[in-house]
């Protein structure tokens, strides 16, 4: 198995820019691994690993050295048996997954995992990407998987308003969301034994870049928030309908 | 040149996300010269039902009725659109974000060799080659302008981030054979469960959201009264659906789904950053807490302080006094 790991920043981080807004400014923000990749793709390949008692799970992410210690070792103190680093700057989604398909195709993994989406660019879009490349089945926003026997697995995707549930045959890439798994936090043990798990560092191949990021902007602050008596809440049913037009 | 729009339906009906994006696409041809919108629709639905997009700006519906669609596999439908993308000669090609949108456009931008963005917020920005739409980044904190560096574009556009207006007309609807067969079939669908009978969440106009204030599960009624005065789908914060007071389906929030209704309702939510990244995209936010330091008041257009379980049920008489006067 093959999940796909990035580096975001951290969830309370905050977010500005810097070079005429063309930059992410990374000043005094904490990174960490991006938490659905973590929660749920991570931690349900170790899961089906461990139910198997065979197999193993490999974590790839694009991106520079200090990757590794960021999010790359995480991943291997939470229990993936070794990592693969493709050593490049993940600007663009085409590039991205073009990288981790050109380390997949020689691999025969059965299943690749992403997560649900970064919580940086929010694009949703490696997995299908990766599929597409690797001419494989694709199945996204996905918040169960099951092995059914040693060719099939049967997983549920969540649909506005319902879900789905699917089977389809190995191999196959899958987006985990929540209720995949439950967030796994690293031991003593698994931090000690992360030290001595391979991690190979590849070259980017050349792969032509689809889109480029132009600028930033933040969205214009919300005017102070405008207090209604609560002891006539019909006040705010009129401001509703008649200044902000919502109903 | 032609704008190609991929249609969504489900039981003969079309789903108002496609108007969004049939609205947007139209604008797009506009601006790039051409008045074609080329709707593709997949799967069992009438001709009837699709000429209805005549009314948001769509000039022709492509429709191959085939029943393998009907049952979602991404590479199936990312197959059949790139083939009329490329029979049409299409330069640009808009999907909306949702389920489906997001297992397609990663595919056909492989298939198409076409730049995508993701989540787009804005019609594009196009001077001379260059084509640029904003979209939310960092879960709502900041927008990115991206631009598309490719020959062919495609937008997946965030739901409810383009008006709906509907006007006239009828697109003429033709047969379209997309030669996809079952042997390209490989995500089998067992079956379809729907969670909910009122409006899915993430296609909401109006949300109801409640949080641990309301200390129980049992106290839920008043937050379904007020939701079902409104016409407003229910949410809920991730503690709440943690301890199974609602179901995960309706946890808004990081983990959970993120939406962007016109107004959000946030009852007894103090407002972690956590939940705020699924709800801050939304156009009209109203927070009601009793503590007056509670975070989410920074982030609110309206509030008010107080007790939710006095409020609640006054809030609630009020909209249905309001809906009894406006109709």
């Amino acid at each position: 198995m093959l999940v796909c790991i990035s580096k975001t920043p951290d969830t309370t981080a905050k977010i500005a820019f810097t070079n005429n807004n063309s930059t992410f400014d990374t000043n005094g923000v904490t990174f960490i691994m991006n938490p659905t990749d973590e929660w749920y793709a991570l931690v349900r390949a170790i899961e089906i690993k461990e139910q198997l008692g065979s197999g193993t799970v490999t974590v790839i992410n694009v991106g520079p050295k200090e990757n590794e210690s960021i999010v790359i070792q995480k991943a291997l103190a939470i229990g993936a048996d070794n990592a693969v680093r493709i050593d490049a700057t993940p600007d663009d989604a085409h590039f991205v997954a073009a990288q981790i398909a050109a380390h997949a195709e020689s691999e025969n993994y059965d299943i690749i995992f992403t997560g649900k989406e970064t919580i940086d660019y929010n694009g949703s879009s490696i997995g299908g990407m990766v599929a597409e490349l690797l001419n494989l089945p694709y199945i996204s926003l996905a918040n169960s998987l099951q092995l059914i026997n040693t060719t099939t697995a049967a997983a549920t995707r969540e649909i506005e308003g319902g879900v789905e549930e699917l089977e389809v045959d190995f191999p196959f890439v899958i987006s985990a969301q929540k209720g995949m798994a439950e967030q796994r936090i690293p031991n003593m043990r698994g931090i000690m034994s992360a030290r001595s798990k391979p991690i190979t560092v590849l070259p980017p191949k050349a792969v032509t870049e689809f889109t480029a990021i132009i600028a930033y902007e933040l969205p214009p602050a919300r005017t102070q928030v405008k207090l209604i008596d609560p002891e006539h809440p019909e006040e705010l049913i009129r401001l509703l309908h008649e200044q902000a037009k919502v109903i | 040149m032609s704008v190609l729009i991929y249609v969504n339906h489900n039981n003969d009906k079309i789903k108002k996300s496609t108007f969004e994006t049939a609205l947007y696409a139209r604008k797009v041809a506009e601006m790039t010269n051409t008045n074609e919108v080329i709707a593709v629709s997949l799967g069992t639905i009438s001709d009837s039902s699709l000429s209805v997009l005549g009314n948001y700006g769509v000039t022709k519906v492509l429709s191959d009725t085939n029943p393998l669609f009907d049952q979602f596999d991404a590479a199936v439908h990312s197959k059949a659109l790139a083939k009329a993308s490329q029979e049409v000669g299409a330069k640009t090609i808009v999907l909306s974000q949702n389920s489906n949108g997001k297992a397609i456009a990663p595919r056909l931008s492989i298939r198409l060799q076409a730049g995508l963005v993701a989540g787009a917020t804005e019609l594009p920005t196009i001077l001379g080659n260059n084509f640029t739409v904003r979209k939310s980044v960092f879960s709502g904190k900041a927008f990115a302008d991206i631009g598309i560096l490719t020959p062919i574009k495609i937008v997946s556009l965030n739901p409810n981030s383009y008006p709906v207006v509907k006007g006239e007309g009828t697109a003429p609807v033709e047969a379209f054979n997309s030669g996809v067969t079952a042997s390209d079939v490989k995500v089998r669908v067992k079956e379809v469960k729907t969670l909910t009978d009122s409006v899915p969440l993430p296609e909401a106009e109006l949300v109801v959201s409640a949080g641990r204030g309301m200390k129980g599960p049992e106290n839920w009624g008043m937050i379904e009264d007020l939701a079902q005065a409104l016409g407003a789908a229910t949410a809920c914060s991730r503690p709440v659906a943690d301890v199974h007071w609602r179901p995960h389906h309706e946890h808004v929030g990081q983990t959970g789904i993120t939406i962007r209704p016109n107004l959000y309702i946030a009852i007894g939510i103090s407002g972690a950053i956590q939940h705020l990244a699924g709800v801050n995209n939304s156009k009209v936010i109203v927070v009601i807490n009793k503590d007056p330091e509670a975070p989410f008041f920074k982030a609110a257009d309206y509030g008010i302080v107080g007790d939710a379980f006095e409020i609640i049920p006054k809030l609630t008489k009020a909209v249905k006094a309001f809906k009894a006067q406006n109709g």
